[in-house]
């Protein structure tokens, strides 16, 4: 959980060009500006990052919601 | 491109423009997936027309209104050939009669089929299309959908609603280096003209300032632009191959 958190976090940093210490699971996209289209695409890197399929429509607004995701797919 | 390892999967893809397209995909794709209502005949000669253009051809029947239709298709193609970079919706029905005479049923119909179905085909290939980092979508349209056309009312209908699909599609994969674009044929000679009236026929051909009718291969070659490097930049856009007929 704590590694999927990371990878995360460091993900979204790099494309916000943000701290990942700032990013918590309790994260909204929206907080971060990432609009449905922006998680999609993030969504898509991270399948290949962790080689799983997540489903899209499981996620809804907040980060801990996407790692909760990627965690039941792996 | 290179079409070493890419495939491409065309609706409506065994006769008349889709066809067409098909054969010239193989410049494009060294495979080419083919989905096809229901004319085995047409789906296994267009298979041995683009292997002998030395491409690998797969046809499957699939209703494309038919949402899990489509999914299981789509997986059938992608396990043979691998991801999809390179999608044409060119599949399509007319059910044509004044709006007076047309039943809901026909109405519904042909926009299932030629509407819902160019959904279904994108969203089931839209994973692999997002993630290639270059694709194309070309949405077959008709100049019906831009001027109207009467006794098509469903038909102008759901080609005027590809428009603005093919539009989405364009501003929410442009980052991903994937087009979608639409080509718009006028009166091109294939079954669907060749079953209309020839008075009609006739009349129709006035307003074309060319004054004949299209080729398949005339609509193909504008597909097959769109499917270049070349068009890269070239998004969202409606390309017309109708002889002048609407502008």
């Amino acid at each position: 959980m704590e590694s999927i958190m990371n990878k995360v976090a460091q993900a979204l940093a790099e494309r916000r060009g943000t701290d990942p210490s700032q990013i918590k699971a309790e994260t909204k996209f929206s907080d971060l500006a990432l609009d449905s289209l922006d998680v999609a695409e993030l969504i898509m890197d991270l399948e290949d990052a962790f080689n799983v399929t997540i489903d899209i429509t499981k996620v809804d607004g907040t980060v801990g919601d996407l790692v909760r995701v990627i965690q039941e797919a792996a | 491109m290179n079409p070493q390892g890419k495939t491409a999967l065309i609706t409506g893809g065994t006769r008349g423009i889709g066809r067409a397209i098909a054969l010239e995909m193989t410049a494009h794709a060294e495979n080419i997936a083919l989905l096809y209502a229901g004319r085995k005949d047409a789906a296994e000669e267009t298979v041995k027309l683009i292997e002998a253009k030395g491409a690998k051809a797969l046809a499957v029947q699939c209703d494309v209104s038919d949402e899990q239709a489509v999914k299981t298709a789509v997986a059938q193609v992608k396990q043979a050939m691998g991801p999809i970079s390179i999608l044409i919706n060119n599949a399509g029905i007319t059910k044509d009669g004044l709006t007076l005479k047309m039943s809901g049923e026909d109405f519904k119909r042909v926009l299932a089929v030629n509407l819902a179905g160019a959904f279904h085909t994108i969203q089931a290939c839209y994973r692999d299309l997002m993630k290639s980092g270059w694709g194309r979508v070309v949405n077959i349209g008709s100049v019906s959908g831009l001027m109207g056309n009467p006794g098509q009312a469903n038909y102008a209908a759901a080609k005027a609603g590809l428009v603005g699909l093919t539009k989405t599609i364009a501003r929410e994969l442009a980052g991903r280096g994937v087009t979608a674009n639409l080509v718009a044929p006028g009166f091109i000679d294939t079954d669907m003209t060749r079953d209309m009236p020839v008075g009609t026929l006739e009349a129709a051909l006035h307003a074309v300032p060319m004054g004949r009718l299209g080729r398949a291969e005339e609509v193909a070659a504008a597909v097959s632009y769109l499917c270049s490097r070349g068009a890269d930049y070239v998004t969202g856009c409606v390309l017309q191959v109708d002889g002048g007929m609407y502008m």
